[in-house]
């Protein structure tokens, strides 16, 4: 046992570049929205503060246990002899000035990136407005008379303004490969910024707890080419496409004339509820109950029938549709793109 | 050296019986209910905070199974955020602070050299509200009813438009019904470190755990009232319909947040300090010298707690404050590690020098080292504002609060349980099952909380009971799992291993380690009186030193044997000078009454029966009328201190 | 040591040992235990004022609300007349016990109970007139007037019952020149519920008017 406690030291230390070697690994690999792969502005700066500290953290770490290897392996056993001096200036200087130099320069960096994150374009390309609900996102535009949900379009490359409010309770928006955190406050508006600096589809979810389903509060972003984001944009504002087929037809009236009306907008329909998400293009979104399920027919059939079941407590009751109207539901659902 | 202990009864059996007759308790049910000895109230909350900590571990057993895989169905959403709420307000306010507490009602009047705390009533009252909060508060658990707005409680969530029943009713109350206890407890430590010590023992002598809990208990009496004022008027929000966290209104949302953090980041040093000050009672020990730099670990005690009221702010970078104040709090935030970092060295130091022993408990102040430092640079980093706000609410910040928690105070509770335990129980412990209670603790600790970093960086956020697959995060969730559960069955051990020893250990000698300070110099478990003569201190090392040891053995004076009575010597605040002999009080049902009186005003606020409530403030007052009523002179019963 | 052994456990109040223990030498537990409890006590007004101010500043619109406007200032500055000078008579019967006068004791409690019963009664009054316009409910500015004036009253409150039981401690010979310390303490408690006073009178009945 003895000589085994001895040598544990050296082996922890092991565990800093185990690390290393995992969060290499973890920045690399593919589908997580990681804060160590990086897409926009912000979350890049804040990649590089991270690995400024996590190098001095490791610097820290060694050199503490160095200290405490040593006391371990080399202060042991009977002939060692206690020292009685009092090595008050080793503390002081170790313990008190080494930290407070490393500290400072920490800080002075953390400044620099502060200031960076809190510097607001002063013209934004794109301004979105965000509002957090028991639990999901609803999103506008500024000059927009649409809305989405759970859904960000922004023009890669481009500085966008998002002004955030709450409807309820705190939430708190973050994409993690984008830009840190911002809370929504009740009774505030506060503004964040973020760039994407690569296309591509990044995950956010909402990390301020904010009760029964905080764990099924997310978003995506979806960056894209000018030209994309302008046709995506004036898609949200024009009103729904009329119904194509006898389906999708038969499946409007099932829309109007059942409960979902009261609560749910399509526009350019009778439709104009507003206790849940607007629906004029839940087609083409990516998911269904702001991350809970894929939005495919399957799940939509199963979402409309018992939202209760994959998303316990959100506000949309079990929906009693004929099963004969369903497929018609769906059909019209699913052509709102 | 354990002699000189031995040989006492024999040397003045007279004093001692005299003694005996004033301070000893029959064994009887009524001296269960009614007892004042400072040590079985030690104990009492160390066995409470016990029980609590093993609830709360097995709340987070069941939200790590829960995680263990996604999508997993294990818990409801309800369950789920009662449970995670319960284990992070009972570990913070019924473990971590009451546990440390019983150290230190155990330890205080020992290691000062006296026969009681300063209050031994208000002691015994602290001890039965502490209890019986705990108890009302892990009870609405089973009823579905336990608190779930997390451990803290942010509005509006937590307001009754958004939470209705009975959940925050029981956290508010709760809280401000335990808080009653923390107070009155760190008055009494304050009071008796100030009043009570043994003659000679100047304040450059004071032991640093007294230190320690010295400053936690003015950072309590600073610190709680803000928590307790945020939760009155939550309380007065939900029940009577006032307006102060409603914006609609003109209250403000971020009021709640800013009471809370005034009091919770001074409160994760309230936790700390004691921690630390266990540490610094055992470093020396065990490394046989004296601690290094004596001063700069006092000084860094009392900066830290002077420092943490300035940091509050770091719990809100996210909120869209102005800038210039988040610039301010983040210096302070930063600054506040330089103390953390001396007492780190001073430790270090102390090993470097002497000649380290490695025995249980010193084991487990390595673990406590090796997790903290991790736990205190990722707290350094999060002082740096933007990267607090890209990994705050995340699993990054789970992590470092563990790191902090578990490796700043399970770890030297621990190493201090192990400590101490020949003093509290007079039994020696197998130090085999200790060992691998170490090894399997600190593996399963690191196993559990260090994936929770990865988890967190990949951008999953805290408080969730499920997540999607796919996002990289299932590997590390399902390790920690693993761990925890590794952790679980260390810490077991540890109860194992203090079971083994209370039927089957060896006697234990009055000082099985060779310690320093004053507890070492009495018996194991110490007589109701303590000490049959109060020692004179001429030293930082009472218990290495052959003065205050020849002090104890003979050539008393009668104002430090003190037989006739039950009293303890009175000595000057800064320099330790005997001053009289103060009168202690004797054991009492009181204390119980009058906590029983706020339990019934507690309940019955609870259900909103007013009347009720209005009885039991009624009970309080009249017991408490009757508690401090002043003696007839010349009655024999001596008056009562508070 | 001799001296201690010959005093008889029983007699212990009337041998040497026992006379030293209510000499006042040095501040006693239960000085520096009331002085703690009342530090603490002061951080929690200190919070609750400053969340006053909080809350008043992060409000854009006039402080009070219109329909509300500024608190009359007669009935509180009579108050204050009655309540900052109540800590006088409990003064000068501390100074009496300590000679023994046991007259003075009593009379300067029931003096100052007097005036702290006059205080809290036309904190009622001043409740019954308001209650009318201005409840707790009625907005964030009418929950803080209740709740803070509501607070201190309660402790005025408990600082009545303290004299009250202090006055009824008083019989008996329970407290003279040598045993007083209930009184010390009381007196404590009473002096900072009439600074905490001030405290209040400026944050809810000055400061509006600033």
């Amino acid at each position: 046992m003895r000589r085994g406690s001895g040598k544990s030291p050296q082996r922890r230390l092991a565990l800093p570049i185990a690390a290393v070697a995992l969060l290499a690994l973890a920045g690399c690999a593919g589908d997580a929205p990681s804060t160590l792969n990086p897409a926009g502005y912000g979350a890049r700066r804040v990649e590089g503060l991270w690995w400024l500290l996590f190098w001095i953290s490791v610097a820290v770490f060694v050199e503490v246990m160095a200290l405490l290897a040593w006391a371990l392996l080399r202060r042991r056993g009977p002939r060692t002899r206690v020292r009685h001096g009092d090595p008050t200036r080793f503390v002081a200087v170790a313990g008190a000035g080494l930290p407070l130099v490393l500290l400072v320069t920490v800080y002075g960096f953390g400044l620099r990136d502060l200031a960076a994150l809190g510097d607001q374009p002063d013209q934004p390309a794109v301004t979105v407005e965000v509002t957090g609900h028991k639990w999901w996102w609803e999103v506008r535009y500024a000059g927009s008379a649409g809305a989405t949900a759970n859904e960000l379009h922004v023009p890669v490359g481009e500085p966008v303004r998002v002004r955030l409010r709450t409807a309820d309770v705190l939430h708190s928006f973050w994409v993690p490969q984008l830009m840190p955190k911002t809370d929504l406050i009740a009774g505030r508006v506060n503004e964040t910024w973020l760039r994407a600096e690569k296309p591509g589809r990044y995950r956010g979810q909402c990390a301020e707890y904010c009760g029964l389903q905080h764990a099924h509060m997310a978003l995506q972003v979806v960056a894209e080419p000018r030209g994309d984001f302008d046709a995506w944009l004036a898609r949200l504002s024009s009103d729904a496409p009329a119904p194509r087929t006898e389906a999708e037809r038969r499946g409007l009236t099932v829309f109007e004339r059942s409960a979902c009306a009261a609560c749910h907008t399509v526009r350019g329909t009778s439709a104009n509820g507003t206790a849940g998400p607007e629906l004029t293009t839940v087609g083409s979104r990516w998911s269904l109950g702001a991350g809970t399920l894929p939005n495919d027919r399957g799940h939509l059939g199963g979402w409309i029938v018992d939202a209760q079941n994959s998303k316990p407590g959100n506000a949309m009751p079990p929906q009693p549709v004929p099963a004969a109207d369903l497929p018609d539901l769906i059909d019209f659902l699913q052509s709102l793109k | 050296m354990s002699a000189v202990a031995e040989r006492r009864p024999d040397a003045e059996p007279e004093s001692v019986h005299r003694l005996t007759e004033h301070w000893g308790e029959a064994p009887t049910l009524r001296s269960w209910f009614s007892t004042v000895d400072h040590k079985r109230i030690g104990r009492r909350y160390l066995v409470t905070a016990a029980v609590f900590f093993t609830l709360a571990g097995i709340s987070a057993l069941a939200l790590r199974a829960q995680l263990a895989r996604p999508e997993a169905r294990l818990l409801s959403p309800q369950e789920y955020n009662q449970l995670f709420t319960m284990h992070g307000t009972a570990m913070i306010f019924l473990f971590a602070t009451p546990m440390l507490f019983g150290f230190g009602n155990f330890l205080l009047p020992l290691m000062l050299g006296s026969r009681d705390m300063a209050f031994p009533r208000l002691n015994a009252f602290g001890y039965w509200v502490f209890l019986f909060a705990g108890v009302v508060m892990w009870a609405s658990l089973p009823a579905g009813a336990a608190p779930n707005g997390g451990w803290f409680a942010y509005v509006p969530l937590t307001e009754r438009e958004h939470t209705p029943g009975a959940h925050l009713d029981v956290y508010t109350l709760g809280l401000l019904f335990l808080g009653i206890s923390t107070t009155a407890g760190a008055i009494n430590f304050i009071v008796t470190a100030l009043k009570l010590r043994a003659p000679g023992m100047s304040l450059n002598r004071v032991p640093l755990f007294v230190w320690a809990m010295v400053a936690t208990s003015f950072m309590v009496l600073f610190a709680l009232p803000a928590l307790n004022l945020a939760n009155a008027l939550l309380f007065l929000d939900r029940r009577f319909g006032t307006h102060f966290y409603d914006p609609g209104a003109g209250g403000s949302v971020l009021l709640w947040q800013h009471l809370f953090w005034i009091f919770g980041h001074p409160d994760v040093y309230i936790i700390v300090l004691p921690a630390l000050g266990i540490v610094s009672a055992i470093v020396p020990t065990f490394s046989r010298r004296g601690i290094a730099a004596y001063p700069l670990v006092v000084l860094s005690l009392v900066a830290i707690a002077i420092i943490s009221f300035g940091v509050w702010v770091h719990h809100m970078f996210a909120t869209g404050l102005p800038q210039l104040s988040l610039s301010f709090f983040s210096a302070a935030s930063t600054v506040i590690t330089i103390p953390s970092g001396i007492q780190m060295f001073a430790w270090l130091a102390t090993m470097l020098l002497g000649r380290v022993v490695l025995r249980v408990p010193l084991l487990f102040v390595i673990g406590f080292i090796v997790t903290f430092v991790i736990g205190g640079v990722t707290g350094a980093m999060f002082a740096i504002t933007a990267f607090d706000r890209q990994v705050t609410d995340s699993y990054f910040v789970v992590a470092h609060f563990h790191y902090v928690l578990f490796g700043g105070a399970v770890f030297p509770i621990l190493a201090g349980l192990y400590y101490w335990l020949p003093k509290f129980t007079g039994r020696l412990f197998s130090e085999r099952l200790a060992r691998w209670a170490f090894w399997l603790i600190l593996v399963g600790m690191n196993v559990t909380f260090f994936p929770m970093h990865l988890s967190g960086l990949l951008g999953m956020p805290r408080r969730v009971y499920t997540y999607p697959a796919g996002l990289d995060w299932d590997p590390w969730m399902a390790l920690s799992t693993v761990g925890s559960y590794l952790l679980a069955v260390g810490l077991l051990l540890v109860l194992v291993g203090i079971g083994h020893a209370l039927r089957r250990g060896p006697v234990a000698p009055a000082d099985p380690w060779g310690g320093d300070t004053l507890e070492w110099t009495t018996a194991s478990p110490p007589r109701p009186y303590n000490f049959a003569v109060v020692p004179e201190v001429f030293s930082l090392h009472p218990g290495w030193d052959e003065r205050t040891r020849a002090s104890i053995a003979d050539g008393a004076t009668g104002e430090r044997i003190l037989a006739d009575g039950r009293r303890t010597p009175l000595t000057s605040e800064l320099d330790g000078r005997y001053e009289r002999p103060a009168e202690m009080p004797e054991q009492s049902v009181r204390p119980l009454l009058a906590a029983v009186g706020l339990l019934v005003a507690v309940v019955a606020l609870l259900f909103g029966w007013y009347p009720v409530a209005g009885a039991g403030a009624l009970l309080l007052a009249v017991t408490l009328a009757a508690w401090l009523w002043p003696a007839l002179p010349g009655a024999t019963e001596a008056r009562v201190a508070r | 040591m001799t001296e201690a052994l010959i005093a008889s456990p029983d007699g212990g109040a009337t041998g040497p040992a026992a006379l030293a223990t209510e000499l006042p030498r040095g501040r006693s537990p239960g000085w520096w235990g009331m002085l703690l409890f009342v530090t603490t006590e002061a951080t929690l007004f200190a919070v609750l004022l400053g969340s006053y101010f909080y809350l008043r500043f992060q409000a854009a619109a006039q402080w009070p609300p219109p329909r509300t406007g500024p608190p009359e200032l007669t009935l509180p500055l009579v108050m204050t007349a009655l309540l900052l000078p109540s800590s006088l008579p409990v003064i000068w019967a501390e100074h009496g016990i300590r000679r023994g006068q046991r007259w003075r004791l009593r009379l300067g409690l029931a003096l100052t109970l007097l005036l702290g019963l006059a205080f809290v009664g036309l904190l009622l009054m001043e409740y019954d007139e308001k209650l009318a316009s201005l409840t707790v409910t009625t907005d964030t500015y009418g929950s803080l007037f209740y709740v803070v004036t509501g607070f201190h009253g309660l402790h005025v409150t408990v600082g009545l019952l303290m004299l009250a039981w202090l006055l009824a401690a008083s019989t008996g010979g329970r407290l003279d020149a040598r045993r007083h310390e209930p009184v010390r303490l009381v007196a404590m408690y009473w002096h900072f519920v009439g600074a905490v006073w001030v405290a209040v009178l400026f944050t809810v009945y000055l400061s509006p008017r600033l």
